[in-house]
C-alpha cells in the first residue's frame, strides 16, 4: 500500500497518530465481527449437535494446542516489549524482539502444520471418505475447525509479513522513537490474532 | 469530544517492560487454569468456565497490551460498541435457537 | 473522464481540482489520485456505468414478461437476469452510490477538511470496487453463466448449481471490503479531521448520515463478508457449514445472511435521508426543524435497524418467540424514520419552496419513500408477510424503498451538486420534464407489482396466470417511460458537462454549508484557510426575519 500514488496525498499528509490508531481499531472490529460471524455459526452448531461436538473434539490433540496457546501468547509479549523498547529509544532491542516475535509466529504455524498434517493422515479433511460417513455434528465440528484455525493461521501468516516489513522499516529508521505508529498499529493487529486464538483454543480444543 | 489535535501527539503508552511481563504470566497462568478446568467434570458450565477465562484473558490483552487503558474515552467507546454489536447478533440469533 | 471539457477554474486564483496538475497526467492523474475528489467522480463514472447495466437488466426482464409464456428469454435465462440486476443495483449500485461518490467527494468539504483521513485507503477502496465489478461481470462470459441464485444466494441451491456463483460470491466479498474501507475512512474523518470550531452539533446533518452509515458499513458487513465466504469455501472444498447434506442447516446462512443485509437497507437508505435533510432547508428557504432529532434519529436508525434482520425470514419457521421479538423490533424502528418525516414536512410547513429539480426529486423521495415505508410496516405483520411473501408486492415495495427512495435521493444529489463538481450547469427546464416522466413512469412501473403481488403473483417467475397479463403489460409500459425519462435525464448531464452554461459562482443555490463557500469547481486544496463555523448549518436569517414579521 505504500507505493501507490504518493503524488497529491503528498501536500495533504499532516501526521495524526491518534486517527491512525483509530482507523486500526475499526479495522480490528471489522476481522472481530468477521471472526464472530464463525464463532455464531460454531455457537449454533454447538448448540444443536452438543454430543457430536464433544466426542469430536477428544480427537483434537489438547497437548499441542495448549502448547501453540503459549507460544502465541508468548509472541504477543514479545511484540509489545518491541513497541517499548522503541519508545525507550532502543532500536536493536526492539529489532529483536520483533524478531523473537516472528520466530515464534512460524513455530505456531508449523506446529500447525504437524497437526494437520496428522489429521489429513487419518483422513479427517473435508469432503473425505472418512468424516462423510460420520454424523453430521462431526462434519460440522471439523469443518468448522478447519475454517476457523485455517482463516486465524492465514492471519498469522499476514502477521509474519507485516512484522518482517516493520524489521526493516525499523531498521532503516522509518519506524522510529518518535514516529512508531506503524509498529503500533502493527502489534494492535497483532494481539487481536491472539485474542482469536485465545476463544479458539478453549472451544475446539478443551470440551472434551 | 475534543480531541481535535491534529499535530503529531504520540500516545505516551509507555508502561514499563515489567507490567508487560506481570500479565503475560498472568496470561500463562489463566491458560493453565483453563485446561485444568476442563479436566474437571462440571458438566455443563464446562463452556462457561472456558469463556470466562478467555474473556479474562482477553480483557488483559486489550487494556494492557493493546494499551486501550491509556487510550482516550473514544477507544474505549468505539469498542464497546463494537462488542455490543457482536452481543446483539448472538443474543437475537439465540432468541430463534433457543426456544 | 475528459477533463479538458470541464470547466476553467479561471476565477483569477488556484485552478480548480479538475485542472490541477499532480505527479501524473492524463489519465493516470485521475486512477492514481489520491484527491478524494478525483475518486469521488471515479466512483461516479463506475457506478453510473453499473446502474446502466442494471438498467438494461430490469429492462430485459420487464419485457419478457410483457405477455405470458416465454416471450425473449427462456426461464434459465430469466433467473440469471434478475441475479445480475439484483447484484448490480445492490452492491454495485445502490451500497456505494451516495456515500462513495458524493460522501468521498463533499464530506471532507462539509467538515472543512482537505481530504478524508487516509486518501491512500480511500483509492484502493475504489479498486476494490472496480475488482469486484468486473468479477461479477466476468461470469457473465464464463462457461457456466452467471449465477441464477437471485441476489440473495440462498443454500442449498448456491452449493448445487453449476452456474459461476462463486463469481458473484467472490465479487460480492470484495465489495463488502470496499465499502468497509470507505466506512472506517469516514468514521475516522468525522472524529479527526472537522475544523476546530465545528463541535458534533454544528454538523451538517448529512454528514451525520454518513457517520451513522459508515459504523454499520464497519460493523454489519463483515458479516456478510465471512457468510459468503463460508458458502465460496463450502462449494470448493465440500466443507460442511450450512449444505443440509453435508449436516448444515440452511436456516442459519439466512440468520447471518440478513443479519448483514437488514442493516444493508439502512446502508442505503440513511445517505438518501441526508441528502434529503441537506436539500429541504436549502430550497424551503427555512431552518431545518427539530436539527438534534434528525440527528439522533440517523444513529437510532443505524442502531435498532442492526436489530430486525429475522423479518425477512417469517416464514421459514422459526420459533415463535423468535417471531414475536422480531416483529416487534420491526414495527420500533419505523419510529425514527417516521420523526424524519415529520421533521421534514416541519421544515417545509410555510417555507417559501423553490422547485427547482433538486427539490423535485426530494419530494418524489418523501412521497415515494412514504409509501415505501408503509408497505414495508406491513410486512412486519407477520399475518400478512406470510400472504404477501416472495410475490411481486415485495418487489414493489423494494423498489420504492431502494429506488423510490435512494435512487430518488440520489438523482436529487446529482442535480444540486452536480454543478458544484464540474462548474457547468445544466438545463433547468429539461432536467424537470425528465424528472416528471421519471416519476410517472416509476410509479406506473411499480404499483401494478403492488397490486398483482397482493393478488398473488408470485416473483422471480418468468411467467404467470393469464388474469395478471394486464398488470404485466402496464408495469412494462412503464418500465419503458422510466427510462425514457432516465435517458433525457443523464443526456441532460452530459450535454452540461460540455456545453452546460459555466458557473463561478460559489453559492448556486443559497445554501449555509461549507461547500457553497469556496470556488466553483473546488480547488485542490478546497479550502485557502481553515474555515470557521459559528452555528450549526441551515441558519436562514432572511427567513427566520420574515417568518417572524409574518407573525407580527
Ligand atoms: C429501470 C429500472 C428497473 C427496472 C425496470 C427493474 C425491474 C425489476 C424486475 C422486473 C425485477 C424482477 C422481479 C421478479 O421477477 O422477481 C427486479 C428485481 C430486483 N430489482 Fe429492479 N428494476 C429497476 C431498478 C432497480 C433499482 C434501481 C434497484 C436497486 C436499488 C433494483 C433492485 C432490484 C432487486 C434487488 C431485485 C431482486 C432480484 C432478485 O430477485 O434476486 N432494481 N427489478
Amino acid at each position: 500500500m505504500t507505493t501507490q500514488a504518493q503524488v497529491h496525498s503528498a501536500e495533504h499528509v499532516h501526521r495524526d497518530d491518534l486517527g491512525a490508531r483509530l482507523g486500526m481499531w475499526l479495522f480490528l472490529f471489522t476481522e472481530l465481527i468477521l471472526f464472530g460471524g464463525m464463532f455464531l455459526v460454531y455457537s449454533v452448531y454447538r448448540f444443536s449437535h452438543p454430543q457430536e461436538f464433544h466426542i469430536a473434539a477428544k480427537e483434537l490433540n489438547t497437548i499441542v494446542g495448549t502448547f501453540n496457546t503459549m507460544i502465541l501468547l508468548t509472541s504477543s509479549l514479545t511484540m509489545v516489549l518491541s513497541i517499548a523498547a522503541i519508545q525507550r529509544d532502543n532500536k536493536k532491542l526492539s529489532i529483536f524482539f520483533q524478531f523473537l516475535t516472528i520466530l515464534l509466529a512460524v513455530f505456531f504455524m508449523v506446529n500447525k502444520f504437524f497437526e494437520w498434517s496428522v489429521k489429513f493422515h487419518h483422513g479427517i479433511y473435508p469432503g473425505s471418505e472418512t468424516l462423510l460417513n460420520e454424523k453430521s455434528g462431526d462434519i460440522l465440528f471439523f469443518g468448522l475447525y478447519y475454517v476457523m484455525t485455517g482463516l486465524h493461521g492465514l492471519h498469522v501468516l499476514v502477521g509474519i509479513v507485516i512484522i518482517a516489513v516493520m524489521m526493516r522499516f525499523t531498521s532503516k529508521g522509518i519506524v522510529t522513537h518518535d514516529n512508531y505508529i506503524k509498529l503500533e498499529n502493527t502489534g494492535l493487529y497483532w494481539h487481536l490474532v491472539d485474542i482469536i486464538w485465545i476463544f479458539l483454543f478453549p472451544l475446539f480444543y478443551l470440551i472434551t | 469530544m475534543n480531541e481535535k489535535n491534529v499535530q503529531s501527539e504520540q500516545s505516551e503508552h509507555s508502561h514499563g517492560f515489567g507490567i508487560y511481563i506481570l500479565v503475560w504470566l498472568g496470561l500463562l497462568a489463566l491458560t493453565g487454569l483453563t485446561v485444568a478446568a476442563a479436566g474437571l467434570d462440571i458438566g455443563r458450565f464446562t463452556v462457561a468456565t472456558a469463556l470466562i477465562i478467555a474473556s479474562a484473558k482477553a480483557y488483559l490483552v486489550l487494556t494492557i497490551f493493546m494499551h486501550l487503558r491509556s487510550e482516550s474515552k473514544t477507544f474505549k467507546i468505539f469498542v464497546i460498541v463494537a462488542l455490543f454489536f457482536l452481543a446483539i447478533s448472538f443474543i437475537l440469533l439465540f432468541a430463534d435457537y433457543s426456544f | 473522464m475528459a477533463s479538458d471539457t470541464v470547466a476553467l477554474g479561471t476565477n483569477g486564483h488556484e485552478p480548480s481540482y479538475l485542472e490541477y496538475q499532480g505527479k501524473h497526467k492524463g489519465i493516470l492523474g485521475w486512477i492514481l489520485s489520491t484527491d478524494h475528489k478525483r475518486i469521488g467522480i471515479l466512483y461516479l463514472c463506475s457506478v453510473l456505468s453499473f446502474f446502466f447495466m442494471g438498467v438494461v437488466f430490469g429492462f430485459l426482464m420487464r419485457l419478457e414478461l410483457i405477455s405470458p409464456g416465454e416471450t425473449i428469454v427462456t426461464a434459465q435465462t430469466y433467473n440469471k437476469f434478475f441475479t445480475l440486476h439484483g447484484v448490480i443495483m445492490i452492491f454495485l449500485f445502490i451500497i456505494p452510490a451516495i456515500p462513495a461518490i458524493f460522501g468521498n467527494f463533499f464530506l471532507p468539504i462539509l467538515i472543512g477538511a482537505k481530504d478524508v483521513a487516509f486518501p491512500r485507503l480511500n483509492l484502493l477502496s475504489w479498486y476494490l470496487y472496480i475488482t469486484g465489478g468486473l468479477l461479477a461481470l466476468m461470469s457473465i462470459v464464463m462457461p457456466g453463466g452467471p449465477a441464477d441464485t437471485g441476489w440473495t444466494f440462498y443454500i442449498p441451491y448456491s452449493v448445487r448449481t453449476d452456474t459461476n456463483v462463486i463469481y458473484a460470491l467472490m465479487a460480492a466479498f470484495i465489495l463488502g471490503f470496499s465499502s468497509i474501507l470507505t466506512g472506517l475512512n469516514f468514521v475516522t474523518t468525522v472524529h479527526r479531521l472537522r475544523t476546530p470550531s465545528m463541535s458534533w452539533f454544528k454538523m451538517p446533518l448529512s454528514v451525520w448520515s454518513f457517520y451513522a452509515t459508515a459504523w454499520v458499513q464497519v460493523l454489519a458487513t463483515p458479516i456478510i463478508g465471512i457468510t459468503l465466504l463460508l458458502v465460496v469455501i463450502e462449494r470448493v472444498l465440500h466443507v460442511g457449514i450450512f449444505d443440509p447434506a453435508l449436516g448444515g442447516d440452511p436456516v442459519l446462512y439466512q440468520h447471518l445472511f440478513w443479519i448483514y443485509s437488514h442493516p444493508a437497507v439502512y446502508i442505503m437508505i440513511l445517505p438518501g435521508m441526508g441528502i434529503v435533510s441537506e436539500i429541504i432547508p436549502v430550497f424551503a428557504h427555512r431552518t431545518i426543524f427539530g436539527y438534534k432529532f434528525i440527528a439522533f434519529s440517523s444513529i437510532a436508525i443505524a442502531l435498532f435497524g442492526s436489530l430486525v434482520w429475522a423479518h425477512h425470514m417469517f416464514t421459514v419457521g422459526m420459533s415463535n418467540a423468535g417471531e414475536f421479538i422480531f416483529s416487534l423490533l420491526t414495527m420500533v424502528v419505523a419510529i425514527p424514520s417516521a420523526i424524519k418525516v415529520f421533521n421534514w414536512t416541519a421544515t417545509l410547513y410555510k417555507g417559501s419552496i423553490e422547485l427547482a429539480p433538486p427539490m423535485l426529486y426530494i419530494l418524489a423521495f418523501i412521497f415515494l419513500f412514504s409509501i415505501g415505508g408503509l408497505t414495508g410496516v406491513m410486512q412486519g405483520v407477520i399475518a400478512i408477510d406470510i400472504q404477501v411473501h416472495d410475490t411481486s408486492f415485495i418487489v414493489g415495495h423494494f423498489h420504492y424503498v431502494m429506488f423510490g427512495g435512494t435512487g430518488f435521493a440520489f438523482f436529487a444529489a446529482l442535480h444540486y451538486w452536480l454543478p458544484k463538481m464540474f462548474g457547468r450547469m445544466y438545463n433547468i427546464k429539461r432536467a424537470k420534464v425528465a424528472f416528471w416522466i421519471i416519476f410517472f413512469g416509476f410509479n406506473v412501473l411499480y404499483f401494478p407489482m403492488l397490486i398483482m403481488g397482493w393478488l398473488g403473483m408470485p416473483r422471480r417467475y418468468y411467467d404467470y396466470l393469464p388474469q395478471f397479463h394486464p398488470y404485466h403489460f402496464i408495469s412494462t409500459v412503464g418500465s419503458w417511460i422510466l427510462i425514457l425519462g432516465l435517458i433525457i435525464m443523464f443526456t441532460n448531464f452530459v450535454i452540461s458537462l460540455r456545453k452546460g452554461e459555466k458557473v463561478t459562482k460559489k453559492n448556486l443555490w443559497g445554501g449555509e454549508t461549507l461547500e457553497w463557500q469556496i470556488d466553483t469547481p473546488p480547488t485542490h486544496e478546497n479550502f485557502d484557510e481553515i474555515p470557521v463555523v459559528e452555528d450549526y448549518p441551515y441558519v436562514y436569517k432572511d427567513n427566520e426575519i420574515a417568518v417572524e414579521e409574518e407573525k407580527v
